[in-house]
């Protein structure tokens, strides 16, 4: 071994720089970093420049649509028929067909979401668990123009063999369908809350003889609340603002009714009933869709921060 | 009371294998129906023909050849935006109110409504930049829809790249870019990919944003080719080409009534199902193989 | 604030020497007022109990914690023969870690090949040509006693050596840059006894051409390897001296107490 640290130390040495020398690259050196680190930083605020480019956008356009139509009109009118003659400009029956399309998905998707979930983290197999969440992940991968096509031709079709008087354009059938597009959101955010509860609860549980079942309903969910309901709030957000479905299924006639079976638009399939036609840019019709798109994006900032505040205790929590 | 415990535990345990079974049943029965209505309308007529008044001569090759270029300017643009996004927050972003910020928003972007970046595009890209319902806007909208994707994945790719092996880099004299040029990203490269691959399987699949600004259902010519005959031989003027996408072409198609474009809409529903599943089955396998060859 | 003992004799020449150094983070102060000579081509232990902030001391010398933010240092390291304070403000980190290596507790190789391993504080450095690449990478590999063992197979990922190889490969790629010193943070702690003496037995000849630096929790390692030993406790140092006195004949009772395994 000694003879190999003599030929190192005869090894040629990398000749030292001088201290000129080494100022020089140091500069280099710093002006280069300088430049790759501003770049990169001007890459992440894109998200900050879009965020607010998308709330310039909606407020300027509005702006415009409340110089024409008075904010209590808005809110309190119960028809909206922008391209109409006889205008009017409430968004209630858009609202309307937006909530209902939703509550029916979260009829769907919160119950089956739970159980799913409570099954998945307490009671699969690991194996079951590693085939059922990659398929999991493929239905949520499906384009929503495809469920629209299964909402309008698969779901309602099928409802109205049991239910004949059921029109061809109804909420119920692209509510299902909505239900089941935001399963995966559901059940992967509340299985990640309830796998978050620490193995000693469960264990106290078990320890006083309650059986899995028990300890799932009395002591994990209890323990995931917060990490459950931030699933189901993210959740909404996700089902307020879907388009294509209800856009394809629900019909695209505003119609202020809670009754799930009848037809009605939502505020998203207004926006592209909208855009499909041939609206001159700065028209009223074409404001509104701004108007329309404030009052969604309200909604879903609103559900967002919501659900993530939750989800941030929840993660504090454990 | 033994027993009755026992039989609530197995009557759960079957309502819970049902509720899963109806989640995943539902792909399967997604995918059964389109198979049915649209498989036999594959063929090489449908892919290589113009959209048509009669269904029967109706094909996706403007959609198809739509579809991907926009998928070319999405990657072109958002990719690299949203790795080098990543690295700013993970490797470089100090804790101060910027970060913060920008942490926010990436949060808040992933959860807008897709048709809400339509909104911007048609207010931002189509109107105030003057693009028009261009491939270029159409392929910039979907740049910023996937950056909270491309982002999110990436970030977690490369918080998986252990702090010692940075830390021995810094140790050898290297530069924080070296460090993350030479170290942190291709060790999460295949992190970053499946967030990529994601990111792009849900891109291709958009139909919102896309009819928001203003996408044609209708159209019966390819934009113009990138390469020429004449010098210089590359011509970017498809960026400018009114277009319109598989998805697009789909819901025309189902919006329209009548038995023989179902089975249109069911065929173009079926080959967007494919592409989706594929990239998505890929991303799967990717992330698989590298969670068993995991160095540290 | 304790009194430091030092020994009557004094290392000469000199490589290195702390001076009053304070190292802090957040609100707390890490180590306190810390003067401690390195002699040059010799070995000197830093040893103390866990949290004593040995390493801490140890990672001021190549201004590791400049990696992490809300850290600040007081005091100066001068280099010699320049007598540079590695501290100062016009010192870019970057000149200091290419001067100082180091390896560190967990054998940490990049997910590379054994070559390109070894050969990276050389890319970092700008030189390309192969065939010094070639020949520093034999030399460092030969001086890490590793060259026997993996000279056929250069190309093959470096985390696929065992640890013990593994942390030879880590000294080798530190050696390649030819640095002044050799900052050593633990460097057996993950490795079995034998690897560990192979190690031992490794630094025992590298101090003929380089300066080393090592922290240890392992008194009979400090006692094997190394001419001088610093002894610290709670971000102070309570002794410094030639490890044979520090071991034999230490001036205070807290040193006597730790390396009798009274505490630690």
């Amino acid at each position: 071994m000694s003879k190999s640290i003599v030929m190192a130390r005869e090894a040629i040495h990398i000749s030292k720089p001088t201290i000129e020398k080494m100022a020089a690259r140091r500069r280099t050196r710093q002006r280069r970093e300088l430049v790759i680190e501003s770049g990169l930083f001007l890459a992440a605020l894109v998200s900050v420049a879009a965020t607010l480019t998308i709330l310039a956008v909606l407020l300027w356009e509005s702006v415009g649509f409340f110089e024409t139509v008075p904010l209590t009109d808005f809110l309190t009118d119960t028809l909206w028929t922008p391209l109409f003659d006889d205008a009017h400009y409430g968004i209630l029956p858009l609202l309307a067909g937006t909530v209902v399309t939703s509550a029916v998905g979260l009829l769907v998707a919160i119950p089956v979401g739970t159980v799913s979930a409570i099954y998945l983290s307490e009671f699969a197999s690991l194996r079951l668990r590693e085939t059922i969440k990659p398929a999991l992940e493929l239905l949520g991968a499906v384009p929503t123009v495809v469920y629209g096509y299964f909402a309008l031709l698969v779901v309602t079709p099928a409802l109205q063999r049991l239910w004949p008087d059921l029109p061809g354009f109804n909420m119920l059938g692209p509510g299902i369908v909505i239900g089941i597009m935001i399963l995966p959101l559901v059940i992967s955010l509340s299985e990640d809350a309830m796998r978050a509860v620490p193995m000693v609860l469960r264990e106290g549980s078990y320890a006083v003889g309650a059986t899995r079942l028990q300890t799932a309903w009395r002591v994990v969910v209890p323990a995931a609340t917060s990490g459950i309901v931030a699933a189901y709030v993210l959740g909404v957000s996700r089902a307020v603002g879907e388009t294509m479905v209800v856009a394809i299924a629900a019909g695209q006639n505003p119609n202020l009714t809670w009754n799930p079976t009848e037809p009605a638009a939502t505020i998203t399939a207004y926006i592209v009933q909208v855009a499909l036609g041939d609206l001159p840019h700065g028209s009223i019709g074409y404001q509104s869709i701004f108007a329309a798109g404030l009052v969604l994006a309200v909604m879903t900032f609103t559900f967002n921060m919501l659900g993530h505040f939750m989800r941030k205790r929840f993660r504090e929590v454990y | 009371m033994l027993r009755r415990r026992k039989l609530m535990e197995a009557m759960f345990k079957a309502v819970g294998l049902c509720s899963l079974a109806l989640a995943v049943g539902t792909l399967g029965l997604l995918f059964g129906a389109l198979v049915v209505e649209g498989l036999e309308r594959i063929d090489w007529q449908f892919l290589t023909s113009f959209p048509s008044r009669h269904a029967a001569q109706a094909g996706i090759l403007p959609a198809l050849v739509g579809s991907t270029l926009i998928m070319l300017v999405t990657s072109v643009v958002g990719i690299p935006l949203g790795v080098a996004a990543a690295i700013y927050l993970e490797e470089y972003a100090r804790r101060t109110w910027v970060t913060e910020l920008i942490e926010v928003t990436v949060t808040n972007l992933a959860g807008v409504p897709s048709i809400i970046f339509g909104l911007l595009a048609l207010g931002l890209f189509v109107y105030i930049v003057g693009l028009g319902a261009s491939i270029l806007t159409a392929g910039l909208t979907l740049a910023l829809l996937i950056l909270p994707v491309v982002i999110v994945t990436t970030r977690e790719a490369i918080r998986a790249i252990p702090v010692q092996i940075r830390e021995a880099a810094y140790a050898l004299g290297a530069t924080k870019w070296q460090t993350v040029s030479h170290h942190v990203v291709p060790y999460s490269a295949a992190g970053i990919l499946t967030g990529v691959i994601l990111a792009l399987s849900r891109a291709i699949g958009e139909t919102a944003p896309i009819v928001t600004i203003g996408a044609l259902t209708f159209i019966a010519f390819l934009p113009p080719a990138p390469v020429t005959a004449q010098p210089p031989y590359i011509s970017f003027e498809w960026l400018m080409s009114p277009f319109t996408v598989m998805p697009i072409q789909m819901f025309a198609w189902v919006s329209r009534p009548g038995e023989d474009f179902a089975s249109n809409a069911a065929a173009a529903g079926l080959l967007l199902v494919v592409m989706t599943l594929v990239m998505n089955g890929l991303a799967i396998y990717v992330r698989y193989r590298m969670r068993k060859r995991v160095a540290w | 604030m304790i009194e430091t003992a030092y020994t009557q004799d004094w290392p000469k020449p000199l490589k290195a020497e702390s001076r009053n150094l304070s190292f802090s983070y957040g609100l707390g102060l890490a180590i306190k007022n810390l003067s401690v000579p390195i002699a040059e081509y010799q070995v000197t232990a830093l040893i103390g109990p866990s949290g004593c902030g040995k390493s801490t001391f140890l990672r001021c010398f190549n201004r590791m914690h400049d990696l992490y933010p809300g850290t600040r240092y007081e005091g100066e390291i001068l280099l010699y023969p320049d007598s540079r304070n590695l501290l100062a403000r016009d010192v870019d980190p970057i000149e200091v870690r290419m001067r100082l290596a180091m390896v560190f507790q967990k054998p940490n190789p990049f997910p590379k090949s054994i070559y390109e391993n070894v050969a990276y504080g050389l890319k970092v450095r700008g030189i390309t040509d192969r065939r010094v690449l070639d020949e520093k990478v034999e030399l460092a590999l030969r001086s890490a006693a590793l060259w026997e063992e993996v000279k056929d197979r250069l190309p093959a990922e470096g985390t696929s050596l065992s640890g013990g190889q593994q942390q030879r490969l880590c000294i080798a790629r530190a050696l390649a840059t030819d640095p002044e010193m050799l900052l050593l943070d633990e460097p057996t702690s993950a490795l079995d006894p034998i690897a560990t003496a192979s190690i031992e037995e490794l630094l025992l000849d590298l101090k003929q051409r380089v300066t080393i630096m090592i922290v240890t929790h392992n008194m009979q390692q400090a006692a094997r390897v190394s001419e001088w030993t610093a002894f610290m406790y709670l971000g102070e140092l309570v002794e410094f001296g030639l490890t044979k006195q520090v071991f034999t004949n230490p001036s205070k009772k807290q040193t006597e107490d730790y390396i009798t395994g009274r505490f630690g």
